[in-house]
């Protein structure tokens, strides 16, 4: 190092000596030919051109030079940016937070969108359904889902399997587990080998095989310490035994629904459900394929519909009209997040562009103090290049330095931000920084160094020499003021776009809390409540007894007002159908012509607990008990498809799987069963309910292992939901309270996309309103810097203090004006990307394309005024001086 | 006016190093001494540019082409002499075969005539 820095002194001062040399004896040889000395120098000088500039030329074919330099700029611009640290402040942390969120969103969208799923060949996994005609993905029956399994050519495997819950004992106390019901194959689709053990095997899955489970790496550590001798042993479950056969990974984590906190699997032929082996039954099961190499989801499709023609024919009762629906595994995970994932990402974006317009700006200020620098470094020798090249070094320490921090931000902040937010992202374990993150901030970073360090630098490089040296750093400054209206413009315009998006969230979630779900979610608790094992032998009178026990004991505790079991459908979390026909009219030949409603298994306190209202007729009575004849109260929905004007109550109708002819002795609200935003976009709306204590015995069996339960409680009693814990634990040891959840937390989770949007876009709307604002600030007050001498005049002539606050005030409003036109034109086809996150307004909403602008456009005065005031307080003399 | 002295470099580049290695065949020359050779040799028609002479060979003196000494002139001034290497005249001899054959193809291009009428 020393050595190479004496090297180097040494070569400057021998150029110095030889450019000396070369001008004396170009002098000489003047004077030799008669000039005077003067002359001769003058003119050998003047000859020999810019001494500077040769030397700098000529130190790069030295070699060393351009990295030389490279360090020279860079100590140089750290200087100036140490020089200014309020500018240098202010500028590295805009970048950062714009270059942060930036990376935090990217991180989301590569990890949920973009990466593929952590499985091998993930390009052949598909999920699989039925397409039925109430449901473009219902569920697959057990038996067809066989049929599929054997029939297909385009299949290496196919998985099958639904959620199910397992009361866990002899470990400890009793808990209820979510576990899944399974074909053998549905790992080795994904290809997920156990953590130790094995995976079911091929016929492990039938009807009447022996017991088996596999357990999650989770439950493994918790109950067993991780121990090997797990494999083998017999746990537990709803009073049966099953012997442990594996360990799926502690790290397995399937984003699809009723796939989160699993802790055991068992297989499908385990279910005592008599419906597992019919056809016809839908029972909530969906499958997952792996498709042979090379074969695409179209081929696949086609396999299918030969499939599924042939069960048809084969099985017209049953599967006529029904086929196979089939999406690649990744889009079924993420497409609900689609939409929302890259609005955000979109808007974050344009967070970025107004940060580094922003950045600009402040450049372009900084550049008219630097002016008289720049035009003394081109005279001492600089080239233009030189010039351009210190400037962009500069923006890019900036930006660099900027993106370093808001690469940490990202780092740090991106999980816990996700955490926050209300909504819950598939995929979100596989969010993180990888290459393809840092290689994005990485672009970003150069692109925002760029553009932010170019325009201004530009004009900077490019100084009027005489001009600027003659007056002393200032002139020059029309084009520099052009710039800076433009970027204004482009700044109000983009806040524009971003405020009108979140305007129109603000207005959808206005939307959607204004509309009436059917129920008051107010004060109301759902909760499971599973009966002892024992109980699986008790017989569907025992059954009954033990529910009515259950009802007593919190209908006993302190602060519960009214209770309902509840089985079937609950509103928003579950779905469950019933088919059924009209009496008078014909009796369909298949189950699949039979019409469809959703069905809600509940007591008579039903509508007391979720104030429904009721509206023709009675509701269900102490007396529509197991003796009684059938009743079914229907929803005014229902009533108006099969009944039109006519009065549905007095009618009957034919219940094929709970126990045939029933009366409608009432008719109630609509409740919105497919949540507040989507009910009115799903085909099957008809509702029904049904007496619980009028289920037909097998459903009845089938009871005990689990039924909902709905409490409406007074909110000033503390601690409600320990309490009825307490009196459900104190029947038996073994009665199990599970999974308790307010109404209104179910409704608000429902509306989770819609709130993080608003929360999201909100802040990127306020950021960019924010930086907008100071950005337009900033150019008036330049802009009233640069015009105090000719305020003064124009003051010193006689014009009033408010024709200075017009003239000022106008030109502000002029950049903005026309920003905000730019701007809505610009929201007028943007929003129509968001289109499908907005509810009950449309995208081109006239109230939010008239209120953003004007909100912005008052935001903008004000910004304006503070300068403007300034601009009247110019005292004439003193401006006049000056000058 | 600043960027012009680059862009002339490149333009002569090749050119100006073969009349500067050319120059130098007739013994160690210092700077001025070589412009004013060229000038003189060329009938005052090229004079180069002290902003693309120096930088020339600072060049040539780094691909070790020309070598470079302080001495003292007649004027007992000190200048820094450069004189051609043994691999600068290996150089110079492909340079100005390369030269030749480029002004053969540049004479045939404009007369085109004459070859046509050999062939």
């Amino acid at each position: 190092m020393t050595f190479s820095f004496w090297h180097r002194r040494k070569r400057e001062s021998e150029l110095e000596e030889e450019l000396q040399s070369h001008l004396q004896m170009a002098a000489q040889d003047r004077t030799d030919r008669g000039e005077t000395w003067e002359q001769a120098r003058d003119a050998a000088r003047r000859e020999l051109g810019n001494v500077g500039l040769i030397k700098e030329v000529t130190r790069e074919m030295w070699g060393w030079a351009s990295f030389e330099r490279l360090i020279q700029d860079l100590r140089y611009g750290l200087r100036m940016l140490a020089k200014s640290p309020g500018f240098t402040t202010v500028a590295i942390l805009t970048l950062a937070l714009g270059i942060g969120a930036n990376t935090a969103l990217f991180s989301v969208v590569n990890g949920v969108l973009l990466n593929p799923l952590p499985y091998p060949h993930p390009e052949q996994l598909v999920w699989l359904a039925e397409s039925k005609p109430n449901f473009a993905t219902g569920s697959i029956s057990f038996p067809n889902f066989q049929d599929w399994q054997k029939n297909n050519q385009t299949f290496t495997s196919m998985g099958l399997s639904r959620g199910y819950s397992y009361n866990l004992t002899g470990l400890g106390e009793a808990e209820q587990l979510r576990g899944r019901l399974i074909s053998s194959d549905f790992f080795a689709v994904l290809g997920v080998n156990p953590a130790i053990g094995r995976s079911f095997a091929p016929g492990e899955d039938a009807i009447g095989a022996a017991p088996v489970a596999m357990i999650s790496g989770g439950l493994w550590k918790r109950k067993f310490g991780a121990s090997p001798d797990v494999l083998g042993k017999s746990i537990t479950l709803n009073g049966k035994d099953y012997s442990v056969v594996g360990v799926i990974p502690a790290s397995f984590d399937l984003s699809l629904g009723g796939f989160k906190d699993i802790e055991i699997y068992v297989p499908i032929g385990q279910w005592d459900n008599p419906l597992l082996s019919k056809r016809g039954a839908g029972l909530g099961f969906h499958g997952i394929g792996r498709l042979k190499a090379g074969v695409t989801v179209e081929q696949a499709r086609a396999d299918m519909q030969r499939i599924t023609a042939d069960l048809a024919a084969a099985y017209p009762d049953t599967d006529k009209g029904i086929g196979g629906a089939m999406f690649p595994l990744k889009q079924t995970m993420v497409k609900d997040s689609q939409v929302f994932l890259l609005v955000l990402f979109a808007a974050v974006g344009f967070v970025l562009l107004i940060a580094c317009v922003n950045v600009a700006n402040l450049m372009l200020a900084r550049s008219m103090v630097r002016t008289r620098e720049f035009a003394i470094r081109t005279a001492m020798g600089a080239s233009r290049g030189r010039l351009l090249r210190q400037l962009l070094t500069e923006s890019l320490l900036l930006a660099f330095t900027g993106g370093a921090i808001g690469l940490l931000l990202a780092a740090w902040g991106t999980k816990l931000a996700i955490a926050q937010l209300p909504v819950t992202l598939p995929r979100a374990a596989e969010i993180g920084l990888d290459s393809r993150v840092l290689f994005f901030a990485l672009v970003i970073t150069l692109a925002c160094g760029i553009f932010f360090g170019f325009a201004p630098a530009l004009k900077s490089a490019r100084p009027n020499l005489h001009d600027t040296l003659k007056e002393g750093g200032r002139g020059g400054s029309g084009s520099r003021h052009r710039a800076q209206g433009v970027f204004v413009v482009v700044e109000m315009a983009m806040a524009l776009v971003l405020l009108i998006a979140a305007g129109l969230m603000l207005r959808s979630l206005g939307a959607l809390w204004r509309v009436n779900p059917g129920f008051d979610s107010h004060n109301v608790l759902t909760f499971g409540v599973a009966l002892p094992s024992t109980m699986s032998k008790a017989g569907p009178a025992g059954i009954r007894a033990a529910l009515r026990q259950v009802d007593q004991e919190l209908a006993a505790v302190p602060g519960v007002q009214s209770v309902s079991l509840s089985w079937g459908a609950t509103p928003i979390v579950s779905d469950d159908e019933d088919i059924f026909w009209i009496e008078g009219q014909p009796k369909p030949t298949s189950d699949d012509e039979m019409s469809m409603a959703l069905s809600y298994v509940v007591e008579e306190s039903y509508l007391n607990v979720m104030r429904t209202p009721l509206e023709r007729g009675r509701f269900f009575t102490p007396q529509d008990n197991e003796k009684a004849s059938h009743v079914v109260v229907v929803d005014d929905s229902f009533a108006k498809q099969y009944f039109g004007d006519k009065d549905p109550v007095g009618q009957h109708i034919f219940l094929t799987n709970k126990g045939g002819r029933a009366e409608i002795v009432g008719m109630v609200a609509h409740v919105k069963q497919w949540g507040l935003d989507t009910d009115d976009k799903e085909k099957l709306h008809a509702q029904l309910y049904f007496p619980y204590m009028q289920l037909p015995d097998e459903a009845m069996a089938l009871s005990w292992n689990g039924t909902g339960v709905m409490v409406r409680y007074d909110p000033k009693v503390p601690a409600i939901a320990e309490s009825m814990r307490t009196a459900i634990k104190g029947i038996s040891g073994e009665h199990v309270m599970s999974s308790t959840q307010t109404m209104d937390s179910i409704i608000s989770e429902s509306l989770a996309t819609q709130q993080a949007s608003l929360i999201l876009l909100g802040a990127f709307a306020a950021l960019a309103l924010g930086l907008a604002s100071s950005g337009i600030y900033g150019v008036i007050s330049y802009v009233v810097q640069q015009r105090t001498q000719e305020i003064g005049v124009r003051v010193a002539l006689g014009a009033k203090r408010t024709d200075v606050l017009h003239l000022v005030l106008g030109t502000g409003m002029k950049m903005a004006g026309v920003g905000v036109a730019i701007g809505l034109a610009a929201a007028f086809g943007l929003t129509q990307l968001m289109a499908s996150l907005l509810f009950g307004v449309s995208a081109t909403d006239p109230l939010t394309f008239t209120v953003v602008p004007i909100v912005l456009a008052v935001v903008a005065l004000v910004a304006c005024y503070v300068p403007a005031r300034r601009a009247t307080r110019v005292d004439p003399m003193v401006a006049l001086r000056y000058e | 006016m600043s960027p012009r002295y680059q862009n002339r470099i490149e333009l002569l580049q090749g050119t100006l190093d073969l009349l500067i290695l050319q120059t130098l065949r007739w013994g160690p020359r210092h700077g001025y001494g070589i412009s004013q050779a060229i000038r003189t040799n060329s009938g005052d028609i090229l004079q180069v540019d002290t902003g693309s002479l120096y930088p020339a060979l600072h060049r040539l003196e780094r691909q070790k082409w020309i070598s470079a000494d302080w001495k003292v002139s007649e004027n007992k001034q000190r200048v820094r002499a450069y004189r051609l290497t043994a691999k600068g005249k290996k150089q110079l001899e492909s340079e100005r075969s390369r030269w030749e054959q480029v002004s053969d193809a540049i004479a045939g291009v404009l007369n085109p005539g004459k070859r046509e009428s050999e062939a």
